[in-house]
């Protein structure tokens, strides 16, 4: 049914020795330096972390946010080989490897924040595992989900390493691979909002709500074609490629019938549980609520005609507000609207956010070598000289 | 040290008079006046002033009353080795009526008493021992055909201070303990204490009975001031009453860590482990008794540092009143103490550091996105430009991603 | 291509599957567990606590914790709050000149924080490595560090703010009240109830603690009453659970013996609340006070846990992995018919 044509992926090419890499190579080092003391010495050490947040921006930020960034590999794999979209061939590549890193760096966050860290074989040791865990559940689907991209996105390399035989095999299997690639997803970003249920009254009102994991999915859903469009313009723009418009205006229709979706649900929860007057209550909260709020209504404004998902700017600026708008729905959950009792605070340590900055760094510094080296993007045959 | 070396220099005489008058080495006396001077609290230094006054010999006369008491506080004072007190009794002062301690009997006695009064009027010291009864006009006590009340009035009215010694003469002690046979709301006798029945506040050295240091260093503060000690609400020298037993008392750390003798005689009991199970008072009684020990027996022989409960004599409502085994209130709770609040501030705030990063990457991330989306907008309005002018022309896409720089 | 036609009908499959949830959701809810019925705990009277610190300290020792200091001399232990080496701390409110215990304006009133021992704990339920685990006979939510992988979720789910981590150190554990199970073989109960000296702090089996609660809710303020100390003694659980007077089961559960220690002291002026009674489906440690609770830092709770309601969501959506098979299916078929082999789909592009 896929009878669209495509160009071919193809390394992209050119020099790996740039000011953005050699930013990214700085940053990470940086956090290596960050990350040996914190082994060495305990959390506290370099971080912020106190009781009354036992999480931080390492969670929240590099694990949540991040997992949901991750997500445009989900999201364009079930439009192209669920919905049988297969126009939008060209975008599952990029948005895997951005899914891949995007995973695999929350992964190691999640190490880089574990207490003890070397416990962790427990998570899926059958003696230790606790089911009822909400946690238990995201920590094996994301580990499996990690698994099944590396597998997803194997001809990439197999490719490039010339290995047809093996890449045939891994093709041979594929339909479920993808299909997997999609139903993990779908549990444990709906796992990541239930994480919060667990914690009551604590979670504020505005955010703790039995309907999290249906929020948690659908902006998972919508962040991760957000994430593609705004990855996309950025990819073109940086490498000097012709904009993927063809793709990205129909696919942003698509966006906005899931935000659709998810506004109502959003709206119709807090309307539902009586808890909007906390929106109206004068507090940080309700103005987090509202900020996020905007993020989500804007881009209806934004890209609402036809005529205007034409324009990349205001497809870009939509990719960004919702992208926006679904991490601070998460930073409100799990930070800003967490309250334990008593006077505790918290702000990022500098450490802190370098580590973060270094898990970027690490996703923008891998993107840019493999696409330059491996056949991610589509093959472009009128390309701007570098 | 310069007071002490001014007293030998210009006393010597008098130091040396001092030493027959008192049969105390000079060592001794000059001791047991830094004892008094400690006792009360005063500055290193005031020892010297302590011992001038003492070696003026400008003994006061002091008359000392008998009511319904059992002698002890007279007693205690006598038990008092440290050094010979009973000399400083009759020498550092005058003491020219004592029912005990005088030689004097029946008429005689009253007549020196009476003597005493008109020759020191307004100048003796009045110290009164035990309760006074008020009931039917107090014809539970008399001496020499007069009534407690009216004696201790007659005495008080010319008298330069008055001094309550022990728990009956303060408050009305054990004789004022209301029986608890149903009906009774006073005692047999309606005891009461000095400052009752004269209807105003007097010193009170409340104890059952109470260290003699405490009203040795009364005495001697009128002596050397010329007017009675700080005392607080209940007329209790300051010096003396200001701590509670439990604050300084030496099994405090037993308390603290919630080791307790259970039963006399139990293990934790014979380890010296806290009365406070067992009934002690400390924790509501203000005394020095932890700091002073009790009657001048010796280091650490006081009821606690023998191992029973301190019933709280010196304390009105407690001692007498209260049963020795009840489990006392604690007073020295009372707020504002080492205690977390319900909320204590925990974590730490943003620092310059921190927040001038996310603000950095914040700002960085706009200012990056306000660009691109400027860009892009210029390369969308650059290709409809040419799309409208060039309508079937296709395929001239770089001028897009040059915009899109 | 019938894309429109696909796209509505993948809708209508994805909201179906949603709607079907959503009404399995209450059918099969998960109840809040409550106690077990011969659960431990102790019964905090804030009127009876005259803020000794004993329980502390014997916390300390018993638990063999270090000193944590918030004064500059760095003498005494005199740590804020609960944390990784503190699990229980008597706190003080204040208001005003703080004139009288136990009185809401101008006075102060102590509270003590240390485990609930919830009947459905959200730490146990969040715990992904059942390294948090409610005894299912005593009820006592231990901790198992060779298991925890120090994610901290126990710390952010609890409540009551009791699991504590320990930031300061590399191999970092939680901390928190294990009601002293380590020396219930020694015939020694929780240390903080053994050495109270007035039992506001007191050991015994929660439902005889809760009879206790309410004879003590039932007092006349100020009269003399009697008030057990340490544990409750097998006389005075009889006594509790109504049955004839008797001298009880001497040796039960293998506690050692000791002598009655209850004593007369006039009864405080109490709030008629029990708390833990009712709370998140009830703790097996409950307090009573004369100040509101919520004053002395007891968050008001609803009677379900919050455990609760997060295993029904998580039960209904992947009990026994049905729902997440059934769309694996479904995907897998739908992903069978729309994947080609890449070899088509890329290198030979079209047919």
């Amino acid at each position: 049914m896929a009878n669209h044509q495509h160009a071919a992926p193809a390394p992209v090419g050119g020099s790996l020795v740039n000011i953005v890499t050699l930013s990214c190579g700085v940053l990470i080092a940086l956090m290596a330096a960050i990350l040996v003391v914190r082994f060495l010495f305990g959390l506290g050490a370099v971080t912020n972390l106190n009781d009354g947040y036992p999480w931080g921006i390492w969670i929240a930020v590099d694990v949540v946010i991040g997992s949901a960034f991750a997500c445009g590999g989900f999201s364009v794999a079930m439009l192209v080989y669920i919905f049988n979209k297969g126009e939008y061939h060209p975008l599952v590549r990029p948005a895997l490897l951005a899914s891949l890193f995007g995973y695999t760096l929350a992964g190691a966050g999640v190490i880089f924040d574990l207490g003890r860290w070397w416990n962790v074989w427990n998570m899926f040791w059958p003696g230790s595992i606790n089911p009822n865990s909400v946690m238990f559940e995201v920590a094996v689907c994301i580990t499996l989900y990690i698994v099944v991209m590396w597998i997803e996105f194997s001809p990439v390399v197999l490719e490039k390493l010339g290995k047809e035989d093996a890449r045939k095999k891994v093709s041979k299997a594929m339909f479920f691979i993808i299909a997997l690639g999609t139903v993990l997803p779908m549990m444990h970003q709906s796992s990541l909002g239930t994480l919060l249920v667990v914690m009551g009254g604590q979670v504020h009102p505005l955010w703790q709500t039995p309907a999290l994991p249906l929020l948690y999915l659908l902006s998972a859903i919508f962040m991760g074609y957000a994430v593609v469009l705004f990855e996309s313009c950025l990819t073109s723009t940086a490498y000097r490629r012709k904009l993927e418009m063809q793709m990205l205006t129909p696919m942003a229709k698509i966006m906005l019938g899931i935000l659709a979706v998810f506004i109502v649900v959003r709206l119709g929860d807090v309307i539902v549980r009586g808890a909007l007057p906390k929106a109206f209550a004068p507090s940080v909260e309700a103005l987090m609520f509202w900020l996020e709020m905007a993020c989500f209504i804007a881009p209806l404004v934004l890209i609402g005609a036809e005529a205007n998902r034409r324009n990349p700017a205001r497809l870009f600026l939509a990719g960004i507000l919702l992208m926006l708008g679904g991490a601070l729905m998460r930073l409100s959950g799990f930070l800003i609207g967490y309250e334990t009792g008593g006077d505790f605070n918290y702000f990022p340590t500098l450490a802190e956010v370098l580590v973060t900055a270094g898990l970027f760094a690490v996703e923008v510094l891998g993107y840019i070598i493999i696409t330059r080296r491996f056949p991610v993007l589509p093959r472009e045959d009128v390309q701007a000289a570098h | 040290m310069g007071e002490i070396d001014g007293i030998f220099d210009t006393s010597r005489k008098t130091l040396e008079e001092i030493e027959q008058r008192l049969e105390m080495p000079r060592r001794e006396f000059l001791q047991f006046c830094a004892t008094l001077a400690v006792t009360m609290g005063l500055p290193s230094g005031a020892e010297a002033a302590v011992a001038k006054a003492i070696e003026a010999a400008k003994r006061p006369s002091v008359i000392w009353l008998h009511f319904q008491e059992c002698t002890g506080c007279s007693e205690s004072l006598l038990r008092a080795e440290h050094p010979t007190l009973e000399k400083l009794i009759l020498d550092v002062i005058s003491l020219d009526y004592h029912e005990t301690l005088m030689a004097a009997a029946g008429h005689q006695a009253e007549a020196a008493r009476k003597a005493a009064m008109k020759a020191n009027k307004g100048k003796y010291v009045l110290v009164v021992e035990g309760a006074i009864p008020t009931k039917n006009n107090g014809i539970y006590c008399k001496i020499g055909g007069q009534t407690a009340i009216d004696m201790v009035k007659e005495c008080a009215a010319d008298a330069a201070a008055v001094i309550a010694i022990g728990s009956c003469a303060s408050w009305g002690g054990m004789p004022s303990t209301i029986p608890s046979i149903s009906g009774a709301d006073s005692s047999p006798t309606g005891s009461a204490g000095v400052a009752e029945v004269l209807g105003k506040p007097v010193v009170t050295i409340p104890g059952c009975p109470p260290n003699p240091y405490n009203f040795l260093a009364t005495v001697v503060h009128f002596l050397t001031f010329g007017k009675l000690p700080e005392v607080d609400k209940l007329g209790r020298p300051k010096f003396a009453y200001s701590r509670l037993i439990h604050e300084n008392c030496e099994r405090r750390a037993h308390f603290d860590a919630g080791r307790f003798a259970m039963q006399f005689g139990d293990p934790g009991h014979r380890q010296g482990y806290c009365l406070y199970k067992l009934g002690c008072k400390g924790p509501e009684t203000y005394a020095n008794c932890s700091t002073l020990g009790f009657g001048d027996a010796g280091e650490n022989n006081w009821p606690v540092g023998c191992g029973h409960p301190c019933i709280g004599c010196t304390e009105k409502g407690v001692g007498f009143q209260k049963p020795i085994h009840q489990v006392a209130k604690m007073l020295n709770v009372t707020p504002p103490l080492q205690y977390p609040r319900i909320v204590e501030e925990q974590g730490k705030a943003a620092s310059f550091a921190s927040a001038a990063a996310v603000a950095a990457v914040a700002g960085a991330a706009a200012g990056a996105a306000i660009m691109l989306t400027r860009n892009l907008g210029l390369s969308h309005a650059a290709e409809e430009a040419e799309r409208a002018k060039d309508a079937g022309g296709s395929g001239k896409r770089a001028s897009v991603a040059k915009a899109g720089e | 291509m019938g894309t429109r036609r696909d796209f509505l009908k993948g809708v209508m499959a994805g909201g179906a599957a949603a709607t079907a949830c959503a009404v399995a959701v209450p059918a099969a809810a998960r109840e809040t567990r409550p106690r077990p019925p011969e659960a431990l705990g102790l019964l905090y009277d804030s009127t009876l606590c005259v803020g000794c610190k004993a329980c502390v300290a014997a916390c300390k020792q018993a638990n063999n914790n270090p000193a944590e200091f918030s004064t500059v001399d760095h003498l005494w232990d005199t740590p804020l709050d609960t944390s990784g080496y503190t699990f229980n701390i008597i706190k003080m409110y204040r208001n005003g000149t703080m004139d009288q215990k136990d009185q809401e304006t101008n006075g102060y009133a102590f509270m003590k924080t240390s485990c609930m021992h919830c009947a459905d704990p959200s730490c146990v339920s969040a715990c992904p490595v059942s390294a948090m685990t409610k005894d299912p006979v005593t009820g006592v939510v231990g901790y198992n560090p060779d298991k925890c992988i120090g994610c901290r979720y126990c710390v952010a789910a609890c409540p009551f703010g009791i699991p504590k981590y320990q930031y300061d150190s590399p191999t970092g554990r939680i901390g928190k009240c294990e009601l002293c199970r380590h020396r219930h073989k020694d015939g020694h109960y929780s240390a903080c109830a053994e050495v109270c000296p007035t039992g506001a702090t007191l050991f015994g089996k929660t439902s005889d603690l809760l009879a206790e609660a309410k004879r003590r809710l039932a007092m006349k303020p100020g009269e003399m009453n009697r008030f057990p100390r340490g544990r409750l003694r097998p006389a005075q659980e009889k006594a509790l659970q109504g049955k004839p007077e008797g001298k009880g089961v001497m040796m039960r559960a293998g506690w050692r013996d000791e002598p009655d220690q209850s004593y007369e002291t006039p009864a405080g002026k109490y709030l008629q609340h029990v708390y833990g009674e009712k709370e998140y489906g009830g703790t097996q440690v409950l307090k009573l006070s004369g100040v509101d609770f919520e004053k002395l830092g007891m968050p008001d709770l609803p009677p379900d846990a919050a455990a609760a309601l997060s295993e029904t969501i998580q039960h209904n959506l992947y009990g026994n992995l049905i729902m997440p098979f059934a769309v694996l299916g479904a995907m897998t078929w739908v992903a069978k018919r729309n994947v080609k082999p890449e070899d088509e789909s890329s290198d030979k592009e079209g047919n």
